[in-house]
């Protein structure tokens, strides 16, 4: 990004992007529809299955394929999951934006407990393409269930012992509270979502809004910021993560015996048509509109990246602030430039 | 050769989806996908823009709005002030090329009502132009320097329409159908 400064103000800043444009959404074009489930594991890399999810979803909808209700607990665990990983390393990270060393190495000591359990079940530590369009690619390991409440344990722990190390700190307060300030109004113009929305306190998700796989069954909160301001971004993700993992308990709970997948063909070729899904990752509102023409490869695979509409707001909050604030206010975002550029 | 010969033995469509297609002889109703908040849109939509030049309609699970290109800014500025509407979320702008033209798609989004709509609007694919939106929501800027990027739209009275994506000097549409794959030179 490109900053103009009047000393240590920050008058303007356009952000350059595009550096890792390696054209997915013509690539998607050119492949199966299984093939492109791979090319949306490598848009939001620290997410990967919530991309794929979003995908299959779109796919599964335009087919009016069912999915097996196992297969939906086993999405939705794994998604929540990914969602408390991707929130580990932004606390790190973020932490080490601010100044603070300590974080990233307890989050990243979490962070890998859940990508080993990642690998215990899809094989890959990331890029899984386990998600498949009809369900999952396979059913879970025998002691899953009794793995993930020890792993819930664990990470609840590790949550409350980074919470307690960082969000406090008199230093840290300092360098965040009332730092990139952003009004509701603004965000929602501006096409903000995720996190970064509900710490304007706007109550906006998608899980709760338009329910999609089971997410209507379990109970779990919104948390919201009241100034949207980087704490407040910082906060509402801390929170998110003792939500999600909420839903995996109850989710654990719920799950049925069954199928994980309902046969399709290997080339599949859904109707003519087009559809629009919106999915809550963990940085925000991911849309997949997919335009079919019933061939084997679709016509138009356009996607919504929450990060981008969260990068073009960055304008707005850094405007007035310091230049050593910058980074901060960047970092509180949680961008992912492997989604923003595509 | 082994790859081709295993497409074409496969490429039928699945057996659980074909019976979900045809549904014997009854053809679904056009609004048979909408949910509730979309039933209600449908009644509503054509008093909100019965001052336009609007055909609106059914994309799956969606409203749709096609308008004409000149009154993109008026009909969307209409369904984002109406207080029956209240669309103030931009959730998506794509631009798709048909060949034989160029359709710029909107999603809206209401965070208040809580109900989506999605609005199109054709543009010729040889000069493609139309007002821009920013003026309407803010967050369609990036969107249409994409799609200026990627496909030669040009949205008039847009802010800057510099290069986003790719970089200063790039010839050529990549997104559009006619840019190839493959078989170009970059450098």
């Amino acid at each position: 990004m490109v900053l103009s400064v009047d000393g240590e103000r920050v008058v303007d800043m356009e952000p350059h992007i595009g550096y890792l444009h390696r054209g997915s959404e013509k690539l998607c074009e050119n492949e199966l529809y299984v093939q492109i489930v791979t090319l949306f594991d490598r848009l939001d890399y620290i997410s990967n299955l919530n991309n794929e999810m979003a995908f299959c979803r779109a796919v599964e909808k335009l087919m009016g394929l069912e999915v097996p209700e196992r297969a939906e607990f086993i999405r939705v665990i794994l998604c929540e999951l990914n969602r408390v990983a991707s929130h580990l390393l932004f606390v790190g990270t973020f932490g080490i934006d601010a100044g603070a060393m300590t974080p990233i190495l307890y989050t990243f000591r979490d962070r890998e407990k859940i990508q080993s359990m990642f690998e215990a079940v899809t094989g890959a530590r990331m890029m899984h393409n386990f998600i498949r369009i009809g369900g999952v690619k396979s059913d879970v390991p025998e002691d899953f269930t009794d793995r993930v409440k020890l792993l819930r344990d664990e990470l609840i722990q590790g949550i409350n012992e980074t919470d307690k190390l960082l969000s406090f700190n008199e230093i840290f307060l300092a360098r965040t509270k009332g730092v990139g300030t952003i009004d509701a109004d603004s965000a929602i113009a501006y096409g903000m979502s995720g996190p970064s929305l509900r710490a304007c306190g706007v109550p906006m998700d998608v899980r709760k809004d338009e329910p999609y796989s089971v997410y209507d069954r379990f109970d779990f909160g919104i948390p919201i910021g009241e100034n949207g301001d980087s704490w407040d971004r910082y906060y509402v993700r801390v929170e998110e993560m003792r939500q999600s993992l909420k839903i995996i308990d109850q989710a654990l709970e719920q799950m049925p015996d069954g199928p994980t997948i309902t046969p399709t063909r290997f080339i599949l070729r859904p109707p003519a048509g087009e559809v629009y899904v919106r999915g809550e990752n963990p940085r925000g509102e991911i849309g997949v509109y997919l335009v079919s023409n019933g061939t084997d490869r679709p016509y138009r695979v356009k996607i919504r990246p929450p990060s981008f509409c969260n990068l073009m707001a960055l304008k707005e909050m850094i405007k007035n602030t310091y230049l050593a604030d910058a980074v901060v206010i960047l970092g509180s975002l949680d961008i992912v430039l492997g989604e923003v550029d595509r | 050769m082994a790859y081709l010969a295993f497409r074409t033995k496969l490429c039928r469509t699945p057996r659980s989806v074909e019976k979900n297609n045809n549904n014997g002889e009854q053809t679904p109703e056009p609004n048979a996908l909408l949910d509730e908040k979309g039933r209600l849109l449908e009644t509503l939509l054509p008093n909100v823009l019965s001052a336009f030049d609007v055909s609106i309609g059914i994309s799956h699970d969606l409203m749709e709005v096609i308008v004409e290109p000149a009154d993109v800014v008026a009909v969307c500025e209409n369904l984002k002030n109406h207080s029956e509407t209240l669309f103030n979320y931009l959730t998506c702008l794509s631009v798709v090329d048909y060949v034989e033209h160029l359709q710029v798609v909107y999603h809206l989004y209401s965070t208040q009502k809580k109900h989506k709509v999605v609005v199109k609007a054709n543009v010729s694919s040889e000069e493609p132009s139309l007002p821009s939106v920013t003026s309407v929501w803010k967050g369609s800027d990036w969107y249409e320097r994409e799609g200026h990027d990627l496909f030669g739209v040009i949205f008039e009275s847009h802010p800057g329409l510099a290069p986003l994506i790719l970089y200063e000097g790039f010839e050529g549409y990549p997104g559009r159908k006619s840019f190839p794959l493959h078989d170009y030179k970059e450098w």
